[in-house]
């Protein structure tokens, strides 16, 4: 049987991140957002550490599909070092990016988030992988 | 095995689903609908359609003759003594809200119970937990044994003269336990409790009949039993029903309306306030209609056949876990090792195979089978063996794929 579209969904880099996420584990002292996706049970928790305006640190934990464990661990990675303003206009090109509208390719260097761009084939899945920057955009509006 | 004709009756299976012919899985959650009942709903718009109980007009008789019909298609279906029994609300959820708030009100106190149990589907949760928080009550729970069983010691030991009610599925629509409802009504009212059944996994597969069950309130849902969606049943002993007070108010439920007074219709009139769901009922009608020509017996067995079938077969795949106890209604929840149920559901679809995954609205039940997360296929009266063969072969291309291409 073939599976181009799947392949296309469950990318190389996809499955690496959810085998051996990146920044899985707890903050000290950092805001604490946690989400639920109501409708499959998914759960995870961003702990961010924000220092004028820059996003120093970033740590999830949770349960969840590969997809959704693959868009936490790829945000974390991208989004430390970043100023919340940037963060935020990351989060609007990855939400237009997995929806399959024009994003901004250029403005920043998207590395691995772009392989979750398959997403966009399979509608049902988008929430998984926008629920980590959904809990980034609550983070940085908490502590704002 | 039932007659593999039946599936020629629902037009929406014979279809392709990403390159492959459908193999609907998911009726658990919905199920697909006969042309049957597809024709009595537009018939009922060519032809019959107005609002009940109002005009003078002959189609006003019409729409009233065949709601009413409906309703009485219902009490023999579930073998109620009067049609006045049977209330009309919009499913499971609706119906199972109207007892909490109108039984549950007036006659739970501060310092009394509720019994449930772990494995109940949300709507017979919620409004329970939200009726003990407006009364002062505390909610019990009914251990389950480890495969997932509701034994009668267990329902014992958490029963008092506090309890006052006693609220359970018929079968779990996770597991698919078959539970003991005559038996544990014998229990809640020798506390003097009311005994409220939530029969939404078990009025589309298996025969009921309230009266043998002795329970007080039972609820069900048209569209997990080829009905539409839209509508569902509270069945209610008149007894109980004479004396409770409505929880909608509006057109249709009044008897004498002042400007500062009013008062109420019998029943069931005075629990369906405003406009009812004349063709939805119609709808059901047929539903009940086409189940009762296979015979509900038949149902039952062709589904138990098909899941013993198809988990023999998932027992030859390693790392596939089953959850629930051996004596089952037609539905299987598993998992696959190491590959997420929503991924797992993602490669099935690929191959036309529609299966659930998630919670299933049964989040505590969840975290006692220590999953956050599970895969369910469900079978009906449309599905074969053949189906099931190519589920189980859809199972091992899945293995497969997150085995080898990563
Ligand atoms: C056991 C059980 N109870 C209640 C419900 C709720 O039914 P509805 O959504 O039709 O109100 C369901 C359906 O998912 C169910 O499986």
């Amino acid at each position: 049987m073939s599976f181009n579209n799947l392949d296309m969904l469950y990318r190389q880099v996809i499955m690496d991140h959810y085998k051996n996420p990146r920044n899985r584990g707890a903050i000290e002292d950092g805001v604490t957002v946690n989400l639920n996706n109501p409708t499959c049970g998914d759960t995870l928790r961003l702990q961010l550490q924000i220092e004028d305006d820059i996003v120093k640190d970033a740590k999830f934990e949770g349960e969840g599909c590969s997809i959704s464990i693959a868009s936490a661990s790829m945000m974390t990675q991208i989004i430390k070092g970043k100023t919340v303003e940037e963060a935020l206009q990351l989060a609007n090109i990855f939400s237009e990016m997995v929806q399959g509208k024009e994003y901004d390719a250029d403005t920043f260097d998207l590395d691995d988030i772009e392989a979750l761009s398959g997403v966009s084939k399979f509608p049902a899945r988008i929430k998984c992988a926008t629920l980590a920057w959904k809990a980034l955009e609550k983070g940085v509006d908490e502590d704002a | 095995m039932l007659n593999a004709s039946i599936r020629e009756q629902f037009p929406i299976l014979n279809q392709e689903i990403n390159g492959h012919p459908l193999v609907y899985l998911d009726s658990a959650a919905s199920s697909q609908k006969p042309l049957a009942v597809i024709e009595a709903i537009e018939d009922y718009y060519r032809r019959n359609h107005s609002n009940v109980h109002r005009g003078v007009h002959t189609l006003g008789t019409q729409a009233t003759d065949a709601y009413e019909g409906a309703r009485e298609r219902v009490r023999s279906f579930i073998h109620a003594t009067v049609p006045e029994e049977i209330i009309f609300t919009r499913g499971t959820t609706t119906a199972i809200n109207l007892v909490a708030s109108s039984y549950g009100d007036a006659n739970v106190n501060e310092g009394d119970e509720i019994v449930l149990t772990p494995m109940e589907h949300h709507a017979n949760l919620i409004p329970w937990q939200q009726l003990a928080k407006r009364r002062g009550a505390t909610l019990r729970f009914v251990e389950l044994t480890p495969d997932g069983r509701v034994t009668l010691d267990a329902v014992e030991s958490v029963l008092s003269d506090r309890t006052k009610i006693v609220a359970m599925s018929h079968v779990s629509n996770v597991l698919g336990t078959i539970n003991p409802i005559a038996d544990v009504a014998r229990l809640a009212h020798e506390v003097g409790a009311v005994m409220v059944v939530d029969a939404a996994q078990s009025a589309p597969h298996r025969k009921l009949d309230v009266q043998a069950l002795d329970c007080d309130f039972l609820a069900f849902s048209g569209h997990k039993m080829l009905g539409p969606t839209g509508i569902g049943v509270l069945y209610g002993k008149k007894q109980l029903l004479k004396n409770m007070e409505p929880v909608e108010f509006g057109g249709e439920m009044i008897d004498y309306v002042d400007l500062y007074e009013s008062t109420w219709k019998d029943l069931p009139y005075r629990f369906e306030a405003g406009t009812p769901i004349i063709a939805g009922a119609v709808g059901l009608a047929a539903a009940i209609d086409f189940l009762e020509e296979i015979g509900l017996e038949n149902v039952e067995a062709h589904e138990r056949e098909l899941a013993s079938y198809a988990i023999e077969q998932m027992k030859t795949i390693e790392g596939i876990e089953i959850y629930g106890p051996e004596d089952r209604v037609g539905l299987v929840t598993f998992n696959l090792k190491d590959v997420h149920a929503h991924d797992l559901a993602t490669v099935l679809d690929m191959q036309g195979i529609a299966v659930r995954a998630g919670h299933h609205c049964a989040q505590p039940l969840m975290r006692l089978l220590k999953q956050s997360s599970t895969a369910r296929a469900s079978f009906y009266v449309y599905n074969t063996k053949e189906e099931v063969d190519r589920f189980i072969e859809g199972l091992r291309q899945t293995k497969e794929y997150f085995n080898y291409e990563f």
